[in-house]
C-alpha cells in the first residue's frame, strides 16, 4: 500500500509537468496580454512594464523561468492585483473556498446518500418519485438562479441569514453558499447511491443474508458499502472541484475565494494567476483521485496493488 | 414417517411482469417429514425454484404467494420479514445455485459465518468465531483457523458452497433446502459436494429438498420425489418408484433424456483433417518491472491431437485444465506453439489475412447461447452472415434460401429466421449456432460445451442432431465437455486433460470400462457413481 502510495506521487510529477508546460503555452495562444487596457499605455511605460515582468525575454525562456520558480514554490506576481504575489491570493482564498467545499461535499454526501437510500429501500413508492424529481431538479435548475432565489427569501423577506459576505467564516453567513454549492451533488449522490443500491439489493449475496433471517440493519449496511464504490468514484473528482471553489457562489455571495480567480485571471491575461490556479486544481485532482484509490482498496478487498 | 415439518398446501405463485400475469406454481402440495430427503425434479421454468424460495420468502419484488405453507404447523405464507426471520437462518435454510456470488465479496468469511450465529443464536463475537470455525471444519475446509479471515474471492467455487453450507447450518436448522447446489461446480467437485450433505445429514439429522435437474442426484440421495412441470406437480412418490416404474410420460421422457448409447465409428481410411503436435499455450501473470514474465501458466502443455473426417475427439478436463484454449489453438484463434495441419497445409506461418480463406472450413460453437448471438441481428443474419465473408458474390435471395435451408437443416421452422434471438428458446439458440456454423459447409468444428448451458431433454435433441450432421457431412469434431455422459454419446476416441497435459487417451470404450489414471477414475465416478449407485468416491477424493 505505502509503495503503491510513494508511486503514485512519483507519477504525478511528470503528469504535473505536462499540465504545467500545455496550460503555460496555450494561455499564451491567446491574442492581448495583460497590460492592454482599452486606452492603450504610453510605449514606454509598456516596454518598462514588460522588462520589470520579464515578458520580453523569449518565451521558452520565460518558461524556463516560471518553471524553475513554480519548483520553488513561488508562482510569482500577479499582473493585474499588481500588490500580491498569486502565492499570497492563494493563502487568502484557498482557506475559504476550502471550507464551502468541504461542508458542501459532507452534506452531499449525508443528505443525498440517506435520499438515495431511502428512495431504493421503497423503490416506486412516493418517497421514490419525490427523491427522483428533486434530484432531477438539483441537476438542472442552474446555482444562479437557485442563490438569488435563496437570498431573496432567505435573506430579504424572511431576514433570516445574511444576504452575502464572508465575515471570517461566521457560520450564519455560510449556510447559503453551501447549500447552493451541494444542491447538485446531492441529486448526483441521491441518483447514484439509488442506483447501487437497488443493484445491491437484488444481488446473490444479499438475498443470501436474507436466507439468514437477518435483521433489516444488517442487510442494509451490507448492502450500502457495495454500493458506497460507485458513489466514491465519483466524488473523487467532484470533490477536487468543489474545494477549488465556484466562480458564480464567490461571485454572487461576495466571497473572497479563489473560484473567480481562474476565470478573472484567464479574462485580464494575468497568466501566473491562472498558471497558478490550473498548478492548483491540477494537485487537487491528482490528490483526490488517490484518494479514492486507497478507499476503493479499504472498502473492497479485491482491490490489490502489485 | 408421518412427522411433517414442512407442508405446502395449494401453494400458488405468481408474478407480474410486462406482459401480465405469470403464473409460475399452480397449487402444488408437497411434504417434507424429518430428517427425509425430498427431490424436486424439473426442466428450467418448471417453477422448482419458485416453490422454494416462496417457502422461504425470498420471491423477487413483482411475485407473491398464496396458499398454505406450514413448518410444524405455523403458517409461514403472509408473515412480515420480520416475522419470517424468526425462521429462516435457524430452522429453515437454503444454499444456492450460484455459489461464486452468493457470498458478500465485501467481508471476510468468519464475518459471514458470524451473522446467523450473534443474530439467533445469541453467541458473542468470540463464541461466534469459535463456533464458525467449528463449522468450517464440519464442512471439511482445511486450514480453518487461517481460512476463516480469508475473503470470498480467495476461495475457489466449491469452497465458497461448503461456506454457504456452513452458513446454512449454523443454527442447526430442521430444513435445508438447496437449490441445485452443484450445478455450477466442476463434476468432481459435485461429487464431493453432495458426499458432504449426505454426510452432514446423517450426522445432524435435518431433511434435506434438494431442487434439481439431474436425474443422478435425484436417484443416489433422495428418499422422495415430486416432478414439475410448468408450475404443477406432475408425479409424486418413492424414489425407487418413480425411477422403476414412471407414470407419467413427462417423467418417462425425463428419465429417457440421460444421454446414452454411442457413437458409430468413422468409416476406415477416412482423411485425416487435423494434426496438431506439441501445442503449446502460455499465459504470462505476471513481468517484472523490464516486462519479462516472471510467473507463466502453461494453459496448454505439449498436447498433440488429431481427428479424421467423420471422426469425433472429445476432450474431457475440469475447468481450468486447458481443454478450451486447446480448442481455440487447433483453430488459430488463440496464439500458440507447436504444430497444426489442416488437411494437407501448416496453419502455424499463416497470419489472419492467410486463414481468413480457410476459416470456413474450421468452425467453432460456443457454450452460452445466451452470450453468443448479437441481439440485434436476426436469426437469419447472424446465420449468413460468415457467408458475406466467403462467398460475397451471392446474392441477398440466394443467402435468404441458403439460411432457410440451414435452418432446416438444424430442424428449426424456415419461416423463424426473421425473429431475434430473445425470442428462441436456450436449445433453439444453440441450433442457430450451429446452423451458423453448418452453413458454410465446415470441414472441422469445435464444439466448446454446445450442451452444457441446456437442459437435459434438449441436450440430448442437440447430441442427437450433431450425430446426424456429422453423419451426412462427415464431419470432424473436436468435442470439448465437462459432462463425461454426452461425451460417451459422441466421441470415438477421448483425451483427458488435466492441468494442460493430457493424462489419459483412447477410445470412448477404454475410458469408460478401464480407465487407467486415478483422475480419470475420479470424472467417471463424479459422473456416473449416480447412475450406477456405487459407493461414494474414495477416501483420497475427499481429502483432497
Amino acid at each position: 500500500m505505502l509503495s503503491f502510495i510513494m508511486r503514485r506521487f512519483l507519477t504525478a510529477i511528470p503528469t504535473l509537468l505536462v499540465i504545467v508546460t500545455i496550460s503555460f503555452f496555450l494561455i499564451r495562444l491567446a491574442p492581448g496580454g495583460p497590460f492592454d487596457l482599452e486606452r492603450p499605455l504610453e510605449a514606454k511605460v509598456m516596454e518598462n512594464l514588460n522588462r520589470i515582468y520579464q515578458l520580453d525575454k523569449p518565451l521558452i525562456q520565460q518558461y524556463w523561468l516560471y518553471l524553475s520558480a513554480v519548483m520553488h514554490g513561488d508562482f510569482g506576481p500577479s499582473f493585474i492585483l499588481r500588490d500580491f504575489s498569486v502565492g499570497e491570493l492563494f493563502a487568502r482564498g484557498l482557506p475559504i473556498s476550502m471550507t464551502l467545499g468541504a461542508l458542501a461535499i459532507t452534506l452531499a454526501i449525508l443528505v443525498g446518500g440517506t435520499l438515495g437510500t431511502i428512495a431504493a429501500l421503497r423503490q416506486n413508492s412516493l418517497a421514490d418519485y419525490i427523491v427522483t424529481g428533486l434530484g432531477a431538479m438539483g441537476l438542472t435548475i442552474p446555482n444562479f438562479v437557485v442563490a438569488p432565489v435563496l437570498q431573496i427569501v432567505l435573506g430579504l423577506a424572511l431576514a433570516w441569514l445574511p444576504v452575502a459576505g464572508w465575515a471570517d467564516g461566521s457560520p450564519r453567513n455560510l449556510v447559503m453558499p453551501v447549500i447552493v454549492l451541494a444542491l447538485p451533488q446531492i441529486a448526483v449522490v441521491a441518483r447514484m447511491t439509488r442506483a447501487a443500491m437497488i443493484e445491491n439489493l437484488r444481488s446473490n449475496h444479499i438475498r443470501t443474508l436474507r436466507s439468514l433471517g437477518l435483521p433489516w440493519h444488517v442487510i442494509v449496511t451490507h448492502a450500502l458499502r457495495g454500493a458506497s464504490l460507485p458513489v466514491i468514484s465519483y466524488l473523487g473528482p467532484a470533490a477536487a472541484a468543489l474545494l477549488t471553489g465556484s466562480v458564480v457562489v464567490e461571485t454572487i455571495f461576495g466571497l473572497p475565494g479563489i473560484g473567480r480567480y481562474f476565470v478573472e485571471g484567464a479574462l485580464n491575461r494575468d497568466y501566473t494567476l491562472v498558471m497558478g490556479t490550473v498548478v492548483v486544481v491540477a494537485v487537487f485532482v491528482l490528490i483526490f483521485n488517490l484518494v479514492v484509490d486507497i478507499l476503493y482498496a479499504v472498502v473492497d478487498p479485491r482491490i490489490r496493488f502489485d | 414417517m408421518a412427522d411433517p415439518v414442512l407442508t405446502v398446501r395449494n401453494l400458488n405463485v405468481r408474478f407480474r411482469t410486462g406482459d401480465g400475469i405469470l403464473h409460475a406454481v399452480k397449487g402444488i402440495d408437497l411434504d417434507v417429514n424429518a430428517g427425509e430427503t425430498v427431490a424436486i425434479v424439473g426442466e428450467s421454468g418448471s417453477g422448482k425454484s419458485q416453490t422454494m424460495m416462496s417457502v422461504m420468502g425470498l420471491l423477487a419484488s413483482n411475485g407473491w404467494a398464496e396458499g398454505s405453507v406450514k413448518y410444524r404447523g405455523d403458517e409461514l405464507v403472509g408473515l412480515s420479514p420480520d416475522k419470517l426471520n424468526r425462521y429462516r437462518g435457524s430452522k429453515l435454510t437454503m444454499i444456492f445455485q450460484e455459489p461464486m456470488t452468493s457470498l458478500d465479496p465485501l467481508y471476510r468469511i468468519g464475518e459471514q459465518l458470524a451473522l446467523p450465529l450473534t443474530t439467533h443464536g445469541g453467541l458473542s463475537k468470540a463464541e461466534a468465531r469459535r463456533r464458525a470455525i467449528e463449522l468450517l471444519e464440519l464442512v471439511r475446509i482445511p486450514d480453518p483457523q487461517r481460512r476463516i479471515d480469508s475473503y470470498p474471492h480467495e476461495m475457489s467455487g466449491g469452497q465458497r458452497q461448503r461456506v454457504m453450507i456452513a452458513m446454512a447450518l449454523a443454527n442447526n436448522p430442521d430444513v435445508l433446502i438447496a437449490d441445485e447446489p452443484t450445478t455450477a461446480l466442476d463434476v468432481t467437485v459435485q461429487a464431493r459436494i453432495l458426499e458432504l450433505l449426505a454426510d452432514l445429514q446423517k450426522r445432524l439429522g435435518m431433511s434435506i429438498v434438494f431442487i434439481t435437474h439431474d436425474l443422478g442426484i435425484v436417484r443416489r440421495f433422495a428418499d422422495r420425489t415430486y416432478v414439475m412441470k410448468r408450475g404443477e406437480v406432475v408425479e409424486s412418490g418413492a424414489t425407487s418408484d418413480i425411477f422403476a416404474a414412471p407414470k407419467h410420460p413427462y417423467t418417462q421422457m425425463l428419465i429417457d433424456a440421460e444421454p446414452r448409447g454411442t457413437k458409430e465409428p468413422a468409416p476406415a481410411g477416412s482423411p485425416l483433417v487435423l494434426d496438431a503436435r506439441d501445442v503449446k499455450v502460455s499465459f504470462v501473470l505476471k513481468s517484472n518491472l523490464f516486462g519479462q514474465p516472471t510467473h507463466v501458466l502453461n494453459a496448454v502443455d505439449g498436447v498433440s491431437l488429431s481427428v479424421r473426417a467423420g471422426e469425433t475427439v472429445g476432450v474431457v478436463g475440469e475447468s481450468g485444465s486447458g481443454k478450451s484454449t486447446l480448442g481455440r489453438a487447433v483453430l488459430r484463434l488463440q496464439s500458440a506453439s507447436g504444430m497444426v495441419r489442416f488437411e494437407d497445409r501448416n496453419l502455424m506461418p499463416l497470419d489472419r489475412a492467410g486463414m481468413r480463406p480457410l476459416r470456413r472450413h474450421l468452425q467453432l460453437v460456443f457454450q452460452d447461447p445466451f452470450g453468443s448471438l448479437s441481439p440485434r441481428m436476426t436469426a437469419g443474419e447472424i446465420v449468413t452472415e460468415g457467408l458475406l465473408v466467403h462467398e460475397p458474390r451471392i446474392s441477398r435471395r440466394d443467402r435468404d434460401r441458403r439460411a432457410a435451408q440451414a435452418f432446416e437443416e438444424v430442424r428449426l421452422e424456415p419461416g423463424w429466421r426473421n425473429r431475434f434471438p430473445h425470442e428462441f428458446s436456450g436449445g433453439q439458440r444453440q441450433r442457430i449456432a450451429i446452423a451458423r456454423a453448418m452453413i458454410l459447409h465446415p470441414k472441422l468444428v469445435v464444439l466448446d460445451e454446445p450442451t452444457s448451458a441446456l437442459d437435459r431433454s434438449v441436450q440430448k435433441e442437440i447430441v442427437e442432431l450433431l450425430r446426424d450432421l456429422q453423419k451426412a457431412h462427415g464431419l470432424a469434431y473436436v468435442f470439448i465437455s465437462h459432462d463425461l455422459a454426452v461425451v460417451r454419446a459422441l466421441s470415438d476416441e477421448i483425451m483427458v486433460m488435466k492441468n494442460g497435459k493430457v493424462v489419459e487417451r483412447g477410445s470412448a470404450e477404454e475410458i469408460f470400462e478401464r480407465p487407467r489414471e486415478d483422475y480419470t477414475r475420479d470424472l467417471i465416478a463424479a459422473a456416473f457413481l449416480k447412475e450406477r449407485g456405487v459407493a461414494a468416491p474414495t477416501p483420497a477424493t475427499l481429502a483432497s
